[in-house]
């Protein structure tokens, strides 16, 4: 019975894959993220709502449209894509860092949500005295905006971490399905529906999966929930 | 020591006031709506006015017809706000500090601390304290951040009576034993009376009287 429960190598390798894919996507999105953010809470300039659209729109498209979007620019062929390989010999194509930037951009919209949100709440007038006391905008944005921020942006990167290990269709389309390079999670877990006799792998990756997810929102919620006592007090 | 000239139109409101001082206490005062914090704002670069001048010591912050504006963090103007607005992610003594890390000042926080009697409250969350307490410590983190001129905005007003009274000594012990001048804002008679050196008048954006009282 127990053996049910045990792992294959190639399901071990999945769900590795799936956590550096996802903490890479999550801690190199992350500055983007902030100042995203940033821009978006307290930015007063053209094109905001522009950015504004560009960041949701993983959101909304098919993740099918936004993984072949990403293949034409940074396929090989694409024109970020080849300038990559042409001069630093670095490809995303079917690779994992591919899957990685698959993930980040579908996860991006949730990150920079939470992280503005948590943004806008900071008291400006904390800011304002911080600058009286001689604090540059850069330093008052280091020492008074990001630490109050923290909780919403941890929150947001949890998320965005959850978001990414469950990225399906942008991936396949962009990096396709190789096992052990861009194999993630749920494509393993698609996989597995797709040949006779699959079902118990499926199944325990689906329970990782679930066990994975419910563990990342519990975790941001508590996140959220020590941003809001913060702003309390502030 | 200071030169305020400030002409700016705020919806229905217009301030047009002009003073100079030469007092280490000078108060501004007048009934709420008269402009008051407008013109600490401006003159600690919070708000922008449309023409001006304002000069500390010698030190032209603001000349509108020169095109002379320096930006709030370069200043030196020490505020003390209403509401303190202490940092909460930072423990009182990192409040302190705050501003001193910033103006490269190397001066001791223990004549502070001890002026302002907040020694035991240095490894405190500013949530854990009150009102009064708060108010010295903003005091003590504007001083320590090494001001050419220190803005204090009603900081009694949020008190009750015992606690101003608490609070007045060290406001009154200040001038003579830091030698940075004060802009102090209330429409408190008696606070008036016991620390400025000067009182402007002030209502519906304008001037209307000075008083010397040779403090």
């Amino acid at each position: 019975m127990l053996d049910w429960f045990r792992l294959q190598p190639d399901e071990v390798a999945a769900l590795q894959l799936s956590l550096k894919v996802a903490a890479t996507a999550v801690i190199v999105s992350l500055p983007f993220g902030i100042a995203a953010a940033y821009a978006l809470a307290r930015g007063r300039f053209w094109g905001r709502s522009a950015l504004n659209t560009l960041v949701h729109l993983p959101l909304v498209l098919p993740p099918v449209v936004t993984g072949y979007l990403l293949l034409l620019t940074f396929g090989r062929r694409g024109p970020v894509g080849a300038f990559l390989y042409d001069w630093f010999g670095f490809t995303f194509s079917f690779r994992w860092t591919g899957a990685a930037l698959a993930a980040g951009v579908m996860a991006f919209p949730l990150l920079v949500r939470a992280i503005r949100l948590s943004i806008e709440a900071v008291d400006r007038r904390l800011e304002a005295a911080a600058g009286t006391l001689g604090a540059s905008p850069l330093v008052v944005f280091f020492t008074v905006t990001l630490p109050l921020s923290l909780p919403g942006i941890l929150a947001g990167a949890v998320l965005a971490f959850a978001k990414a290990i469950g990225e399906f269709g942008a991936t396949i389309t962009f990096v396709s399905n190789i096992p052990g390079e861009t194999q993630t999670l749920p494509s393993a877990i698609y996989t597995f529906t797709q040949v006779p006799g699959g079902d118990a792998g499926a199944m325990r990756l689906v329970l990782i999966a679930v066990a994975v997810s419910v563990f990342a929102l519990l975790l941001s919620e508590y996140f959220a929930r020590r941003l809001d006592r913060k702003l309390d007090l502030q | 020591m200071i030169e305020i000239a400030l002409y700016q139109r705020l919806g229905e409101f217009t301030l047009d006031a002009s003073f100079e001082s030469d007092a280490q206490v000078t108060a501004l005062s007048g009934s709420s709506g008269a402009g008051k914090t407008t013109i600490l704002n401006s003159i600690a670069g919070l708000i922008r006015s449309e023409r001006g001048k304002i000069v500390v010591s010698g030190r032209v912050l603001v000349d509108t017809e020169k095109g002379v504006y320096v930006p709030r963090h370069k200043r030196r103007i020490g505020y003390v706000f209403q509401d303190a607005r202490l940092f909460p992610h930072l423990s009182v003594e990192r409040n302190l500090k705050y501003g001193r890390w910033l103006s490269g000042s190397t001066a001791p926080l223990e004549p502070v601390v001890e002026l302002l009697g907040i020694g035991h409250l240095l490894k405190r969350s500013p949530r854990l304290l009150s009102g009064g307490e708060a108010q010295r410590v903003a005091i003590g983190r504007a001083l320590l951040a090494d001001p050419a001129l220190l803005l204090l905005d009603e900081p009694l007003s949020a008190l009750d009576q015992p606690r101003r009274e608490e609070i007045l000594p060290f406001l009154e012990a200040l001038p003579k034993k830091t030698g940075v001048p004060i802009l102090y804002v209330s429409h408190a008679r008696d606070e008036i009376a016991r620390l400025a050196g000067k009182i402007v008048w002030l209502e519906n954006g304008r001037v209307v009287g000075e008083d010397v009282t040779g403090k």
